[in-house]
């Protein structure tokens, strides 16, 4: 009966340090889950009584999430479509927040030079109509590389993830091939190749076969040091994948982003903008009921606008393009 | 909250026997009651489960029927789904470990249980018994940098050369596939298969192997054709707790199949099983068809244990009919 007191004073104690706290949830994607989680802990710093809550169960997770209205604002790597946005309770709006790039990376024996690749190219070896390395089509870009008469192991990702939309997003730009025959998609149905688990799977299945290709995130290519291409970009130029000219990719197609910021950056114009780059949003509802909620949503949209963006190089991610930012920034208004 | 010692104090001044004995009567209906809700509950949630994927999957049962069975596409782009390919994935990738790690768990477990001193066989027991509680991503994370490696350079190119006449064998070898996945299961539920034959077969009385000693048999013959049939019944029982196992492993299976649903005659080539594409898609399905056919898999592979155990049942009932031995 002692101890008693003892755990009222400490429910008590509980209760008191959690009033005046707001506790916002939020869910979705795993790709920009690094940033997001140290955007969200120093957001906290700054605020002491807003604490976010992200978990990051995959795009299509934190669309259904927001639907069922279990969390306050999901996060996506894809943007909705119309029939998703039409199936929310309240009109859903898209805040890109920062930048990824998908390379294509490979292991070829003998061969440790940066290739030059095409959308044509890749989608051939992906479709399975060009099947070794020495082909015309990979080898004609390459003058002075020595490609050897092997067969191309491909290697794609097994789960559904963003990462695959990007990527097949981009080869159904890039060749009429494959978005007649495969289309885009967090998942796809593959003509060739080998299944691996998320991006280190795919990165750790290419290093240890011979002769593979395959696509990771820019950063898995990094911190596994392992090669990737430079694509060939709408304006006929071949770009490495780096900060950049992802960031520039983003400005390319910033001229024209429509005002729900639903749109697809990969092959932007731009002489200097690599052509697998993708936005990732936040969605985040147009109506939200609780005061003290909407005013920390408001003021954490605003905060990742400005200095949030400057935390972003560090993890390797790009960060959004001013054009971007200040067109944001007046969309923020109409949440209410 | 009262101390232990005020607990005690209470039931040592409670009122007499006569009242204890009474109340420990209506303490038998109590506990009879609630053992039954227990009980109850393995029925009550495999019910649930049931009802859940029933309803969850009525969009791609509407759409694909029957077909859903037969179908091999798996195009969540175009929105074709079929089961095909997944459920030939999981039952020859489970068939192929059982081939695998039956005879060896038995011949294990018959000379833990017959041949071994007992201070090896306990000490190599609780070391089989450790295998069955390491984690499954630690089995594929084995399978990936060990295993893979070894079946692409060695094991699977051996196979192209010696038996290559064989549609099995044929193809690239990529080091992950159907023939790799089988072996990472193999290894996996080898443990099951072990500890409970040998917990079988340490339960054949002794006058059993007695007897058969007093006519004349040898020691192997004792063995293999009076004790092994007494336990059949434990031993069969391990192997289906094993093939339950192999059905349902996700983690180990994904992460050296290949993911690739296509039904090839190559036992190199790659494939997919039902836990695994579940597992890889569910939580990226946007579309209500994909995630319905995904639930709709999982009511696949709800059935498949069914008819599988089922089978099992059938076998254990059969072979005991005949059989001379009961347990």
């Amino acid at each position: 009966m002692r101890s008693l007191p003892v755990f009222a004073l400490l429910l008590l104690a509980l209760a008191v340090s959690g009033f005046g706290q707001t506790l916002i949830n939020g869910a979705g994607a795993t790709f920009p889950y690094p940033i997001y989680s140290k955007w969200f802990d120093e957001f906290h710093k700054l605020h002491p009584d807003a604490q976010i809550n992200y978990q990051s169960i995959g795009s299509g997770g934190g669309i259904r999430q927001l639907e069922a209205g279990t969390v306050d604002f999901g996060a996506s790597d894809q943007p909705m479509n119309d029939e998703q946005l039409k199936k929310q309770k309240t009109p859903v709006l898209h805040f890109p927040t920062v930048l990824g790039a998908v390379v294509a990376t490979y292991n070829i024996e003998g061969v440790s030079a940066e290739l030059n690749l095409t959308p044509e190219a890749i989608a051939g070896v992906f479709l399975g109509t060009i099947k070794q390395w020495n082909d015309p089509a990979i080898a004609k870009p390459n003058p002075g590389v020595k490609l050897p008469a092997a067969d191309i192991v491909v290697v794609h990702r097994s789960d559904g993830s963003g990462t695959t939309f990007i990527w097949t997003d981009f080869l159904s730009k890039g060749s009429a091939d494959w978005k007649a025959q495969v289309g885009s998609g967090t998942s796809v149905k593959w003509p060739v190749g080998l299944g691996a688990k998320g991006n280190e799977g795919v990165s750790g299945l290419v290093k240890q076969t011979p002769n593979s290709f395959g696509y990771v995130e820019l950063i898995y290519a990094i911190q596994n040091q392992m090669p990737y291409a430079r694509v060939r970009n709408a304006a006929g130029l071949f770009v490495k994948a780096e900060l950049a000219s992802v960031t520039a990719a983003a400005a390319g197609a910033a001229a024209d982003i429509p005002d729900d910021f639903r749109v697809s950056i990969t092959n932007a114009p731009g002489k200097a903008a690599y052509p697998i780059s993708s936005f990732t949003w936040l969605l985040v509802p147009t109506r939200i009921e609780d005061p003290a909620k909407r005013k920390d949503i408001v003021e954490f949209l605003r905060w990742m606008l400005g200095p949030g963006q400057a935390m972003t190089e560090a993890l390797s991610y790009a960060p959004l393009p001013k054009k971007v930012v200040a067109k944001e920034l007046k969309a923020i208004a109409l949440v209410q | 909250m009262a101390s232990p010692a005020v607990t005690a104090d209470r039931v040592a001044g409670s009122p007499g026997w006569r009242d204890f004995l009474r109340r420990l009567r209506a303490g038998d209906t109590i506990a009879h009651a609630i053992v039954l809700v227990f009980a109850a509950s393995i029925l009550l949630i495999t019910v649930l489960l049931l009802i859940e994927l029933w309803g969850n999957s009525a969009l791609s049962r509407a759409k694909f029927g029957w077909g859903f069975f037969t179908a091999s596409a798996w195009d969540p782009v175009a929105g074709e789904f079929g089961a095909l390919p997944f459920i030939y994935g999981t039952a020859m990738t489970s068939f192929l470990a059982l081939l695998l790690s039956v005879p060896l768990g038995l011949g294990a477990a018959i000379f833990l249980a017959e041949m071994a001193p007992p201070g090896i066989s306990d000490s190599l027991t609780f070391v089989i018994e450790l295998l069955a509680a390491v984690p499954s991503v630690i089995y594929g994370l084995l399978g990936v940098f060990v295993l893979v490696p070894i079946m692409r350079q060695v094991v699977e190119p051996g196979l192209i050369k010696s038996l290559g006449f064989l549609p099995l064998f044929r193809g690239p070898s990529y080091g992950v596939g159907m023939l790799t996945s089988s072996v990472v299961l193999a290894i996996m539920i080898l443990p099951f298969v072990v500890s409970i034959s040998r917990e079988a077969l340490m339960g054949v009385p002794r006058e059993q192997r007695e007897a058969a000693l007093a006519v004349g048999a040898t020691r192997w013959e004792s063995t293999w054709q009076v004790v092994v049939p007494f336990a059949r019944l434990g031993i069969i029982g391990s192997v289906f707790l094993a093939l339950a196992r192999a059905l349902g492993e996700t983690m180990a299976v994904t992460m050296v199949i290949g993911n690739d649903p296509r039904i090839s005659s190559s036992l190199l080539a790659p494939g997919y099983s039902i836990a695994a594409v579940i597992a890889n898609e569910f939580t990226e399905a946007t579309a209500d068809l994909h995630l319905s056919a995904l639930i709709e898999l999982g009511l696949v592979l709800f059935l498949l244990t069914v008819v599988i155990n089922g089978l099992g049942r059938l076998l254990v009932l059969t072979t005991t009919r005949k059989g001379t031995a009961q347990s």
